[in-house]
């Protein structure tokens, strides 16, 4: 883009804008306050891809579907009002997750701000706790300036969604048009380089210690991080890896110094490694919750090597002995530098304990008893055999599903597991696995999701059929919500207080049908391979009805605000011949 | 739980103020006090608070202020920083007893700003303490009115103060 200045309007500059970003896809809807910025879309010459969706809700989750996936910062458009408004969960979701979106809103027009205008909402107002940080633009000479910003806030240091609220008034105002340059923002300098005297610090602190873990979380997939510098420090050291809900895939799942998911549905070994390490190695991780449990209890003999962009993470839950504040990208591949300097390829002195580690692994895998009613766990297991050696992108909604997913699906590269994580925001699945196909149309794309979390967002997949964006949709159709169902059933006495639904309602299959969709079902466990099958050769966005049993549980599980090291798990009658275990 | 003082240095943007106020309530910070005011430079504002909070919690909320984009510097004040506060107080007062009020407020260095027949209006600039002992003075006469501003507070020149520091500095 040259700086050679000339009039358009600020709708045109906006459209501008997003070119001089390299915005190739946007998601949006419009409405009234945004019509100057639709209108200009059609009237300009201009190569940006615009996916009309169907409720504003599915433009944000698509918009962040697209950023996990390519890595880039995705685009939701929406306008004032209710418009803006649907955008909340998407953006409180995108806040927690650490995903780069950019959402641009209509507003109504500047004089009428404040009188309660038809479809006024102060949306910058209502964002504010969950945005990196918002605008309201009042003149249209801003526009570049504020649009240069939001992409380079959106995506540097510890990535996250903005907002743009650009009033009508302000979009058919006229200006000299030139997108800046550089940008400066005094306010904000995030770190990128970690401190070197630390780095050896943490790196001399792993070799002493006996019992290391490394705990990797989404950090390590936004910030870009090279996979093989986590592998060079993992195998230097020899240490085990645990990698969270948003760390998957950050390690490949198959590296035999993997021991998978921590948590509260974690496996067993993950968080006994994690529990009884010496020496924690956080890399972009939060000490979440969901992972840690009761954190008086956690870790308790672990001192704490925190490396993460974000100053603020550090000692907000744990302390952190030796903190490292930097972007991963930078400070993991200078620890496995200073760690492979001190090795020289000598024997580590953890061996023991990775073989300890190990042997939990292997005593205890996931599993389940595979039999009818077909078991969720099967399903999951045959879309991850049925795609071995595809490269394939999968997204899930909240609950059970996500979990067995989580536990079962084996991923080996980042970016292949979008999941919503801090939020937990059911719907999240279907729009999504729409903005990752969109964003990666190479790619098998699935989403698999639960019957509750499908029914959020299924009017999307008319947003799906009108742009043959085919993505797999898997309902895990078990009838119930079936986590809170759990939930009741453990703690509450099996109240099963307003959680079950209807398995036939609606008919997933005649509602595929009905938008023009292929839908295929399956009820035993010999209909599973053939569905699977049929929808990934139809090359269509299709629908999978898979009605798995309603009784079963995601086990092990850590109760909520218990300890992390004691897991409550069901019987398991080694006799029996019908259990499963993953990987087998 | 001890009261600290935070000088909070922001771009004059609108909205900053509530950005930063919105994470104090958010992260469940109760504000003893805040004065926002202009500073040398028109493009900047000084936000003084006070809060109460242990320092575990004071430290991540200083951390969080930073993350805000129009926060430029955050400063935790120590003992040794000027605070001053200024307070504007009407006291009931007749005619007959005005004499002794005024005679009484000019110990604390307060000025008559306003004289009515039934009541008589001081400003005084001093500092919290101060303030608070002119208060109590007043309260025999009955005090109609009482307005404060929340301190605002500087370090002293050559003196750093308990300056915010991070542990963590790339």
């Amino acid at each position: 883009m040259d700086s050679d200045t000339r009039k358009i309007t600020g709708a045109e500059a906006m459209i501008r804008c997003m070119e001089a970003e390299g915005v190739t896809d946007v998601f949006g809807l419009p409405g009234g306050a945004i019509l100057p910025l639709y209108d200009a879309w059609a009237a300009c010459d201009h190569t940006i891809r615009h996916y009309l969706v169907r409720h504003e809700q599915g433009a944000g989750h698509m918009a962040q579907g697209y950023a996990r996936a390519t890595g880039r910062v995705g685009v939701a458009i929406a306008t004032s009002g209710p418009g803006a408004t649907n955008l909340v969960t998407p953006i409180a979701d995108a806040y927690l997750d650490s995903t780069p979106i950019v959402c641009i809103t209509g507003q109504v027009p500047t004089h009428l701000i404040g009188t309660d205008a038809f479809q006024e909402a102060d949306i910058q107002g209502i964002t504010m706790p969950v945005v990196k940080h918002s605008w309201l633009v009042d003149d249209v000479r801003d526009l570049p300036r504020v649009f240069k910003e939001a992409f380079h806030i959106a995506r540097s240091g510890r990535p996250g969604p903005v907002l743009i609220d650009v009033p009508k008034d302000v979009q058919l105002a006229q200006l000299d048009f030139s997108y800046p340059k550089q940008v400066d923002i005094p306010g904000y300098k995030p770190s990128k380089h970690g401190h070197p005297r630390q780095i050896i610090q943490a790196a001399e602190a792993i070799l002493a210690a006996e019992r290391p873990t490394f705990y990797v979380g989404g950090g390590a997939i936004h910030s870009g991080v090279d996979q093989a510098d986590l592998i060079r420090v993992a195998e230097a050291a020899q240490i085990p890896v645990v990698t969270t809900l948003q760390g998957k895939g950050a390690f490949p799942d198959s590296h035999p110094l993997c021991i998978g998911l921590p948590g509260m549905h974690g496996s067993k070994a993950a968080n006994w490694a994690m529990n009884r390490c010496d020496l924690l190695i956080a890399c972009g991780a939060r000490f979440d919750d969901r992972v840690t449990g009761k954190l008086d209890t956690f870790a308790p003999g672990a001192r704490v090597i925190h490396m993460d962009v974000d100053p603020a993470e550090i000692d907000k839950n744990r302390q952190a002995q030796i903190p490292i504040v930097g972007s991963l990208e930078h400070v993991v591949p200078k620890l496995a530098e200073a760690l492979e300097s001190r090795t020289n390829g000598g024997p580590p002195r953890a061996g023991e304990w990775l073989e300890t580690v190990r042997g939990w692994k292997r005593d205890n895998p996931f599993r389940y008893r595979n039999t009818e009613p077909l078991k969720p766990e099967y399903v999951i297991e045959r879309l991850r055999e049925l795609t071995r050696g595809r490269d394939v992108i999968w997204a899930t909604g909240v609950g059970q599903h996500q979990m067995w997913a989580a536990q079962y699906l084996e991923i080996d590269r980042p970016r292949r597991w979008l999941t919503s994580g801090g939020a937990g925001t059911m719907g999240f699945g279907v729009p999504a696995a729409i903005g990752a196909k969109v964003g990666r149309p190479d790619a098998v794309v699935i989403n698999i999701d639960g019957d509750g979390c499908f029914q959020m967002t299924m009017q999307e997949l008319a947003t799906a059929r009108m742009y043959g964006i085919a993505a797999i949709h898997v309902v895990v159709n078990n009838g119930w919500l079936g986590m809170v169902r759990q939930w009741q059933e453990l703690f509450h006495e099996e109240r099963f207080s307003e959680t079950l639904f209807d398995a036939n309602l609606p008919d997933y299959v005649k509602m595929a049908e009905a938008f023009g969709l292929p839908g295929f079902r399956c009820e035993q466990i010999d209909e599973v391979d053939v569905a699977i099958r049929a929808a990934l050769e139809c090359g269509q966005p299709c629908v999978i009805d898979a009605r798995v049993d309603h009784e079963e549980k995601v086990y092990p599980m850590v109760p909520a605000g218990g300890s992390s090291a004691e897991m409550i798990d069901v019987e398991w009658a080694e006799e029996d011949n019908a259990w499963v275990e993953e990987g087998v | 739980m001890n009261t600290h003082t935070l000088s909070v240095l922001v771009q004059n943007r609108p909205g900053v103020l509530t950005r930063c106020a919105g994470l104090f309530a958010r992260r469940g910070f109760n504000i003893e006090s805040l004065a926002v005011g202009p500073t040398e430079d028109p493009a900047r504002s000084r936000i003084t608070i006070r809060v109460n909070c242990e320092q575990h919690s004071l430290d991540q909320v200083q951390k969080q202020l930073y993350k805000l984009v129009d926060v430029l510097k955050v400063q935790e004040l120590g003992a040794s920083a000027v605070e001053l506060e200024l307070m504007i107080i009407k006291v009931t007062s007749t005619p007959e007893r005005r004499p002794e009020i005024i005679s009484l407020a000019e110990v604390f260095d307060a000025k008559v700003v306003d004289v009515g027949p039934q009541a008589v209006t001081f400003s005084c600039v001093a500092s919290p303490d101060r303030l608070q002992a002119l208060e109590e003075l007043m309260v025999p006469y009955v005090i109609k009115e009482l307005v404060r501003t929340g301190r605002i507070a500087l370090d002293r020149d050559g003196e750093l103060g308990r300056r915010t520091r991070m542990r963590v500095v790339a």
